[in-house]
């Protein structure tokens, strides 16, 4: 057997560009088969005679291969390595064959040949536009329960894998002064010229090898060449430029803003064996100061009854599969077209040995050229003709060809249908650019017209047919993008190009037969099965816009993105609706240009780096205890520390019942922290927060309340006055960048004269906070150059001294109502540090707590927690704060929005404490509370549960709660309505242990 | 007072241990350096510029070193200052800026920030996985600094050589920026 | 993605490093304490919110840290100009004005796109 049966029949000798030597093995449906390097899956099924590869969306019509390229609607299938390394709706006509590719089709069942799904084709009447939106509105409850899970099941393509993905993905910032999209000949040439100039130019292009067109195109010479050889040579003359990045199998996905562009990169796809190292995909966001568009132009199917069959396919894919892949689609092939262009898929078809059977032409006056040849060559070719019907059940076997204006025709057996109705400019990224098209009546297209960024369109997408005439296009295109104007700059490096036709023609809409007043299967949409007749029918139901016909009809919103079906579906709107294209309008062309995968997407947002884990310097030291962390935004703090046997609720009761009885050490150096340094630093505190602070003398601390300019709470903390000109603030641990924030644009925008500056120091120092009746006795022995005795170093004061040799800040405060301390070490020293403060702890019988127990000691004492027991409709008085508000200052950043009616007014909601008449009763946190639980729903809600625990110190539950006039009703019972009972508790003070607060100052 | 006193701190350094890299942009953590966020208004520069012994620049993305101090320029009124030396016992930086008698903001972040270096032919296609700058030399020559983003943590970026970095980043997103540096160094050889 | 230009830096650079911070030229009361009910909700609720032309704010936060005012189509986003905070509302650039009027005449409105459908 010779290497070129081998790799397929239907594997033309001499035809094609592949080596035949070079193979490969892939499965398709579980049968095995041999392509060469080079083919893509499309080109290697063909090769095997495989045309029917997929079940279509709604209908589950048999479905072949229709392009040889990215806009393919179609070949659809699930390709795969492994369990972990499947996808599903790639397309067959990008997909290139790697060895050991197992490949599957989508959209049938039981198998391909016999799809149970196709009775559906039978309902067809039943499936028309819009079905979907009429039939299944009533009953309402039989949505949930009985058609959208049929719908599921029965919709959709392709199966998304279960398993993670093990591939990884890379993403890339780049920056150039042209980027070129399209490596035809117009993006070559452009990119030369731009090149020439010195520029930086980033050439991208979807496609392995460049050259677009060319690769089908074997009759044009380009500077001397054969056009796809000249294409190979310019792409590796512009590879060796120093200036220049050329990215094969990459597509220019996403046109933004600013000349912001998303290209993704297909690393590993086409490979057999890829190394671990290399990402599968790479997203390049590139900003580029000017941008080509070479982004060419994609040829259209003949909208014509039944034309869906496999073995149908565009004309300029099978001279794609023949001249670049050595493919034959067919043996008897027959070409059915409005456009000069598909009479050279017969001259080639034909000189490779192929029988065409006819060109069925539906102008009476094709090109000259094309005519004179196709004689020449002896084909039938049938002017005025269209191709009516096609028979055959999973590959077209006939076509019936009538003369036009005639009802009936005469029968013609082929294996292949190829058609064209011509080309349409690919404007997609142009009009993702945000700029505007106009119509081109003469040959039925839209063209860029006005231009919204630094970009420039060339050659077929920019409606330039002529082959001279876009080379001198693309030369001076490439050198005005890279800033060089006029003609000096590309004399040097201008070339010839000449090609043996020029093509005329083209048709938009429904062809002959398949008019208004058929009821044929003209598809318009081949991914979701949208017929002329659904457009039709869209417009008779009463939609006038294009982009409501499009959603009734679903129309280009496949994953194509009716790249095909957009032009002739707007042509049968058109008619329709009796206006003229310009007036209906186009759908906007929104990115991506084609399907792009979640892991590009993502990128190397995954696993660890899916987010920064933000750790404390002791987080170790924690973790080797035990710990237990809970993230606290980006911050993984120590909830609590289980001993063993202990669950959350024993190590929580312990760790609360020792901090009052001996101590315990806690980490707090997540808490937010800020440097406040400057001559004006009091006077600019006073302003920001509710407090007096020019009375705060250096030395000592004072519990902070910070405002908006509407009066509600913002943050809170305790700041330090280290010296008089320098602060040390604290933030609640989430509040710390948005504090900042807030500060500095106040600084920086309202009080400009202000000389203070504001610096985040949270990272700077490890804060260890000790706290209760030892906890003098912890620190003192590590504590230098300060007296910290009661008398010396009372409740909120601050000092600098020395601990264990490292500069330190300590402050006596306390978030537990127990003696505290919160020990500040720079940053490094703190786990050592923390080792001796934590030994000396464990020796007197403290221990460690975490911010579960921080919760329960804090709540136990009515202290806030800013974002927990208020929720920005909170002012200082509702929380009970109002003594933090200065009387005396005449401005601060919420002094007007407190005296707003609604903030003064009587039956607020307030900060109280609430007790269970049940002590072992725990609320829920979020609890709404009623005066009166058997009123009539809906109740009349007095207010929520704000914090809730079980207070181990108490030996019952506590909670706060927010109630309207809540300080009026103390001793009030009230009611907690839940799903299965009703809670009675008391209203309180928000104080449960020690209210008159004097074991803090022992 | 009883004897834990005596024992000193030793350091722990955050990254300890961390690596990655490839053969084009090598990564590895500076040594410990002595840091401060200096703020000053325009009309005082001078007066801080000589009590530091560096000539703070005052042109935007601009550094300047001498006096083993290089002082960065992040803003119109913000400066950091990386020295050599630990600061263990203190910061020399901000001792040595309280000697200017004019109005201005020294504060230590030495232990607030870590540094990477990144080295080699593809280091700044590396730092460009997550960096959104123009990392080419005539946009960011050797010399030029900028606060900017990489991926999702705020770094500040010193290019030292024609081929190598110095990232500084805070301590707590230290590890997600080598990770991401650590995946970009091994796309960049690719 | 946006570029924008910061007036400190003096270079464009990514949106990435900048946060938007609402309408500029809305200066706190001096007398905020004295100020009525409704001159209240002027300064800190209601805004404009106009399409085209409009004057905001924008913080270069991972760059140089400075607030900074920015004239900005929003119809088609481009960036008129960006000037430093505190410097009163600038007049627009005849030329970049011309550019953002030319550009909004063929701008699609709801009204074109789906008006016809009513």
């Amino acid at each position: 057997m010779s290497a070129s049966s081998n790799s397929g029949a239907f594997r033309i000798k001499g035809a094609g560009r592949h080596t035949p030597a070079r193979t490969a093995r892939f499965t398709f449906d579980g049968k095995t088969y041999t392509a060469l390097e080079g083919d893509t899956v499309a080109s290697a099924l063909l090769a095997h005679g495989v045309h029917l590869l997929g079940r279509s969306f709604k209908y589950h019509r048999p479905r072949g291969i229709l392009s040889a390229g990215p806009e393919e609607p179609n070949a659809l299938l699930d390709v795969s390595r492994d369990a972990s390394r499947r996808q599903p709706n790639v397309r067959a006509t990008v997909q290139e064959v790697f060895d050991g590719a197992k490949i599957a089709s989508q959209n049938r069942w039981p198998s391909l040949k016999h799809d149970i799904g196709a009775f559906n084709d039978l309902l067809s009447p039943f499936f028309a536009a819009g079905f979907y939106y009429k039939t299944f509105m009533w009953p309402k409850e039989a949505w949930h329960k009985l058609y959208e899970p049929i719908i599921r099941r029965a919709a959709g393509l392709g199966e998304a894998p279960k398993e993670g993905d093990t591939d990884h993905y890379a993403s890339r910032y780049e920056h150039c002064d042209v980027l070129i999209a399209g490596a035809g000949v117009a993006g070559l040439t452009a990119a030369l010229s731009a090149a020439a100039t010195g520029a930086k130019v980033i050439l991208v292009d979807e496609q392995p090898k460049v050259g677009g067109a060319l690769h089908f195109d074997t009759s044009t010479e380009i500077d001397g060449k054969n056009g796809y050889d000249w294409a190979q040579a310019t792409a590796a003359k512009l590879k060796a430029m120093p200036n220049v990045t050329v990215l094969n199998r990459t597509t220019v996905f996403g046109y933004y803003n600013h000349g912001f562009l998303g290209l993704v990169e297909r690393v590993t796809d086409h490979l057999a064996l890829p190394s671990k190292d290399l990402p599968r995909e790479r997203l390049w966001q590139v900003r580029a100061k000017k941008v080509v568009l070479a982004t060419g132009s994609i040829e259209r199917h003949m909208v014509f009854a039944n034309n869906d069959r496999p073995g149908i396919m565009l004309a300029s894919a099978a001279r794609t599969f023949l001249n670049h892949h050595g493919v034959a689609v067919g043996r008897a092939v027959a070409v059915y077209t409005a456009h000069d262009s598909a009479y050279e898929a017969a001259f080639d078809l034909k000189r490779a040995g192929i029988d065409v059977v006819a060109i069925v032409d539906n102008r009476k006056l094709p090109g000259e050229a094309v005519l004179t040849e196709a004689r020449s060559l002896g084909l039938e070719v049938l002017l005025g003709h269209s191709v009516l019907d096609t028979a055959g059940r999973h590959r077209v076997s006939s076509i019936t060809v009538a003369r036009n204006g005639e009802k009936s025709g005469r029968k013609l057996k082929v294996d292949t249908l190829l058609v064209s109705a011509g080309w349409t400019p690919s404007v997609h990224l142009f009009s993702q650019s945000r700029g505007k098209l106009r119509f081109d009546a003469e040959n039925d297209r839209f063209l860029p017209d006005i231009y919204a960024q630094d970009c420039i369109s060339i050659g077929a997408c920019n409606g330039t047919d002529d082959l001279s005439t876009l080379i001198g296009e693309a030369l001076s295109a490439g050198a005005e993008m890279a800033g060089h104007k006029g003609a000096d700059s590309i004399d040097a490096i201008a070339f010839a190009g000449s090609n043996l036709y020029e093509w005329t023609g083209g048709m938009i809409g429904a062809a002959e037969g398949a008019g208004p007043d058929t009821t044929v299967k003209a598809f318009v949409d081949f991914q979701h099965d949208v017929t002329a007749k659904d457009i039709r029918l869209a417009v008779r139901e009463g939609m006038h816009s294009i982009e409501h016909i499009k959603r009734f009809t679903t129309n280009g919103m496949a994953s194509d993105q009716g790249k095909l079906s957009n032009m002739h579906g707007l042509a049968i709107a058109s008619e329709m609706l009796g206006r003229p294209i310009p007036q209906v309008g186009l759908t906007t062309f929104r990115a991506p240009y084609t399907p792009v995968t979640y892991g590009t997407l993502v990128g190397h947002s995954r696993g660890p780096l899916f987010d920064p884990a933000r750790k404390t310097p002791m987080h170790d030291l924690e973790a080797a205890e035990g710990a237990e962390f809970e993230d606290v935004g980006n911050w993984k703090r120590a909830w609590y520390f289980p001993r063993r046997g202990e669950d959350m609720h024993a190590a929580v009761n312990r760790e609360c019942r020792t901090v009052r009885e001996v101590g315990g050490v806690f980490d707090a150096s997540t808490l937010g922290k800020i440097e406040v340094v400057g001559p004006d630093a009091a006077a600019f505190l006073n302003l920001l927060y509710t407090n007096a602070w020019d009375t705060l003398k250096p030395g000592k601390s004072r519990y902070g309340i910070m405002t908006r300019e509407d009066g509600f709470i913002y943050d809170d903390g305790v700041v330090g006055r280290l010296a008089e000109d320098r602060f040390h603030v604290t933030t609640t641990t989430g509040g710390a960048p948005r504090v900042l924030q807030h500060m500095e644009d106040y600084l920086q925008t309202e009080f400009p004269h202000l000389k203070v500056w504001l610096t985040s120091t949270t990272e700077q120092w490890a804060v260890i906070a000790v706290q209760g009746p030892q906890a003098r006795e912890i620190i003192a022995p590590f504590v230098e150059g300060l007296d910290i005795s009661n008398e010396a170093f009372s409740h909120m004061s601050v000092a600098e001294c020395t601990v264990m040799g490292a500069p330190a800040r300590l402050f006596r405060v306390s978030f537990t109502g127990e003696i505290g301390f919160e020990v500040n070490v720079p940053a490094d020293f703190g786990p050592a540090v923390w080792s001796a403060i934590w030994e000396r702890a464990q020796s007197l019988g403290a221990c460690l707590y975490g911010t579960e127990t921080m919760h329960v000691l804090r709540a136990e004492k009515g202290y806030l927690i800013v974002g927990q027991d208020t929720d920005g409709t909170v002012t200082p008085d509702d929380a009970g704060y109002g003594w933090a508000v200065s009387r005396k200052k005449t401005d601060f950043v919420g002094i007007r929005g407190l005296k707003r009616p609604d903030l003064v007014r009587e039956g607020r909601k307030q900060l109280v404490g609430l007790l269970t008449k049940d002590p072992n009763e725990v609320l829920e946190e979020g609890g709404q509370i009623v005066a009166d639980p058997n009123q009539p729903k809906p109740m009349t809600m007095l207010g929520h549960v704000t914090s809730s625990y079980w207070s181990e110190n108490l030996g019952r539950s506590i909670a706060m709660a927010l109630v309207a006039s809540g300080r009026a009703r103390m001793g009030e019972t009230l009611y907690v309505p839940m799903k299965d009972k009703v809670i009675a508790v008391e209203v309180t003070d928000v104080v449960f242990v020690d209210k008159e607060g004097g074991r803090i100052n022992g | 007072m009883v004897d834990f006193g005596a024992e000193i701190a030793t350091r722990t350094l955050p990254l300890s241990g961390a690596h990655g890299g490839s053969s084009v942009a090598r990564l590895e953590l500076a040594a410990p350096a002595e840091r401060i966020s200096l703020r000053v208004v325009a009309a005082d520069v001078a007066a801080l510029s000589a009590a530091l012994g560096v000539d703070l620049p005052t042109r935007p993305k601009t550094s300047a070193s001498a006096n083993g101090r290089t002082a960065l320029w992040l803003g119109p009124d913000e400066w950091l200052v990386i020295a050599e030396g630990t600061g263990d016992t203190g910061s020399a930086l901000v001792e040595a800026a309280s000697k200017a008698a004019v109005p201005h903001s020294a504060t230590d972040v030495s232990h607030r920030n870590t540094a990477i270096i990144v080295s080699g032919p593809g280091a700044a296609a590396a730092i460009n996985t997550g960096c959104p700058q123009d990392l080419s030399l005539a946009v960011f020559p050797v010399g030029a600094c900028s606060r900017t983003n990489l991926g999702k943590v705020e770094i500040v970026l010193l290019r030292t050589a024609d081929d190598a970095f110095r990232v500084e980043v805070w301590r707590s997103f230290s590890t997600y920026a080598f990770g991401l540096l650590a995946e970009g160094a091994r796309d960049a050889a690719l | 993605m946006l570029l924008i230009h910061c007036p400190y830096c003096e270079e464009e650079r990514s949106e990435l490093e900048f946060r938007w911070a609402g309408e500029a030229h809305i200066a706190r009361p001096d007398n905020i304490s004295a100020i009525s009910d409704e001159e209240f909700a002027e300064f800190f609720f209601l805004r404009n919110n106009e399409k085209g032309l409009t004057y905001e704010r924008w913080r270069h936060i991972h760059g140089c840290g400075r607030f900074f005012n920015a004239a900005r189509d929003t119809v088609s986003d481009k960036f008129l100009m960006t000037y430093k905070a505190g410097l009163p509302k600038q007049p627009i650039p005849a030329a970049a004005k011309a550019e953002a009027i030319a550009e909004e005449k063929t701008i699609e409105t709801w009204e074109q796109t789906e008006g016809d459908a009513r």
